[in-house]
């Protein structure tokens, strides 16, 4: 255990932090050069600031899935260490590290799973997305990590959050995406589920909050806890697994029956986006 | 890797930076490509583009602020442009000497085509001045044209909304000595070239009309420069992530502040395209007066 802490500080060495100045500016706090892409550096002010500012835009619209993702990243400080150290400390979470996989349209192969038979855990997931009419393109990329493969790590939690709905057959509402929260919570320990856990129930009707509490409350507690951690799941090699051998595998089973609404239009509008993005006269486009 | 552009939206990404000893600014900012012999380059904000490409991205730009232009506005001042703006058209003091045919550049959400009616309308009970608010970028001009939806002046000759680029008015739709006031606010800055929008507000203006433009400029005193330059780049592009969800945009914003001229060059330039302006001072008698230490300025000259 200690070989691989060691292994894994020396391998995952802070790159050196250049604190630069501003050109023609006097700045009293300096901020650092990006390390990775998507990386905004924010000196101690502005993460204070961007705090409390995405916290009450995640409270006051939680449809601004980048507020809700700026807090977890700002939040998730010390403990996106022992989420990477749990990841060296499986095989499966070792590879996840090396290979570092996206889990987006353009990388999964989406027709190969819609193929797949059902009980399978590649057409369960596209069944889910369907069914909730969201897609994985939309996940807000990691900005305010400042080292790389921690970054990396709050990235792939960003994008397995779906597969965890998939696996418990939860859709994207507010219940219970709060049950989901209470899950993760216990299961990895990432303070913003712990946060969104604790203040989010506060925006459901009274009778929706009881049966949260009644119902999936205990089952998250339970099941999170005794689970092994999900966070080491390489869920792409894993498209034809049975759904059912998956959950046993890890120690966790199904919560209560959740209610489902109409798909939303999340997919729809970001597939409009990519074909007027493609459509357009490529005048501004990246090399 | 080299990149001249970068797309404005949420996921744009952000390679890294040119080395420490030429100009840059914190992070999200691209490599320049090395020019070829043959292509004119301008800035924008603090990343060099070749020429043709700023219209473009500015459009980017404000199609992604429009609809947040104003709240924005309020927030990252504070209210305070709403004085700025004031202060501008009761300078100008519109339909003091009798009707007037004025035209706005830059002026999409018509603040300050809103303010200039009502003045004339409140200090000369003037009601047939007319305001013509042009604008490159058609999300501005529809949010202005909703914001006079509301007002008295909705479907009335004094206000008209034309989409147009500044430094090339089409001749059939803005004929030569046409307008008695040529006002751009918080615009001129965005403008690839700053000195066509001169010559063609020198062009449309009638000879005794008057150029006035309001923009942010260089802020002299060291102390205050420091506390503006902290507020523009820490505050502000957060504020723009939160409130707006786009954090480039206003990053842009703040830089392109800095990238525009000083008061007296900028002044120069207007000498430079035809218009008397005072003196090369601030003040009374001088070429520009300066608002809140030098954060905005308001450049004036008349075409003789």
């Amino acid at each position: 255990m200690s070989l691989l802490r060691t292994a894994a500080r020396q391998r995952c060495r802070f790159p050196t932090i250049k604190t630069v100045a501003c050109f023609s500016q006097s700045r009293i706090v300096k901020t650092q050069q990006p390390l990775y892409e998507g990386h905004i550096p924010l000196n101690w002010f502005e993460k204070a600031l961007m705090a409390v500012g995405s916290s009450y835009m995640s409270l006051a619209n939680p449809r601004r899935g980048d507020m809700v993702a700026a807090i977890g990243d700002l939040t998730a400080g010390p403990v996106l260490p022992r989420l990477r150290d749990t990841m060296l400390e499986s095989k499966e979470g070792r590879t996840i590290l090396k290979e570092r996989p996206r889990i987006s349209t353009r990388t999964v192969d989406m027709a190969k799973l819609a193929l797949l038979p059902e009980g399978t855990m590649g057409r369960a997931y596209i069944n889910w997305l369907e069914r909730c009419g969201v897609t994985p393109d939309t996940r807000e990329p990691v900005h305010y990590v400042n080292d790389p493969e921690l970054a990396y790590v709050m990235q792939r939690y960003r994008e397995c959050h779906d597969l965890y709905h998939c696996l418990f057959n939860l859709p994207v509402n507010v219940e219970s995406e709060l049950a989901l929260k209470f899950f993760e919570f216990a299961n990895l320990g990432l303070p913003m589920a712990g946060f969104a856990a604790a203040f989010g129930h506060l925006r459901l009707s009274s009778e929706r909050r009881e049966r949260l509490f009644r119902e999936y409350v205990p089952w998250a507690m339970k099941c999170g806890t005794s689970a092994k951690s999900l966070i080491t799941v390489y869920w792409e090699k894993r498209w034809e697994q049975d759904v059912e051998k998956i959950k046993e595998e890890f120690g966790v089973w199904d919560p209560p029956a959740a209610r489902w609404g109409k798909p939303l239009n999340e997919a729809q509008l970001a597939a409009q986006k990519r074909q007027q993005a493609e459509a357009a006269p490529p005048s501004t486009s990246q090399p | 890797m080299h990149s001249v552009t970068r797309s404005l939206t949420r996921h744009s990404c952000r390679r890294t930076p040119c080395s420490s000893a030429t100009l840059f600014v914190r992070h999200n900012h691209t490599q320049p490509t090395p020019n070829s012999n043959n292509s004119r380059t301008t800035h924008f904000g603090f990343q060099t583009i070749p020429e043709e490409q700023k219209e473009t991205m500015v459009k980017g730009v404000f199609n992604s602020v429009a609809s947040s232009y104003d709240v924005m506005n309020d927030a990252m001042s504070m209210g305070v442009h709403r004085l700025w703006k004031d202060d501008f058209v009761s300078t100008l003091k519109p339909g003091r000497k009798g009707p007037i045919r004025c035209i706005d550049l830059a002026g999409g959400t018509g603040d300050i085509a809103l303010r200039i009616l009502d003045h004339a309308r409140e200090q000369y009970a003037d009601r047939e001045t007319t305001v013509d608010v042009v604008d490159i970028n058609a999300e501005m001009l529809k949010e202005g044209y909703k914001r006079f939806k509301k007002t008295m002046y909705h479907n009335t000759p004094q206000i008209s909304f034309i989409e147009s680029n500044a430094q090339a008015l089409p001749e059939e739709t803005f004929p030569s000595n046409t307008y008695d006031l040529y006002t751009i606010a918080f615009g001129i800055r965005n403008c690839t070239s700053v000195p066509d929008v001169l010559k063609e507000a020198y062009r449309v203006l009638k000879p005794g009309g008057t150029f006035a433009c309001l923009e942010f400029s260089k802020v002299n005193n060291p102390l205050l420069s420091m506390m503006y330059d902290q507020y523009s780049f820490s505050v502000i592009p957060i504020m723009g992530s939160i409130l707006a969800g786009d954090r480039d945009s206003y990053q842009y914003l703040v830089e392109s502040i800095r990238k525009f001229p000083g008061q007296p060059d900028f002044a120069q330039m207007i000498r430079d395209a035809g218009f008397s302006t005072g003196e090369m001072h601030e003040g009374r008698g001088g070429a520009w007066r300066d608002l809140w230490g030098g954060i905005a300025s308001i450049h004036t000259g008349v075409k003789l």
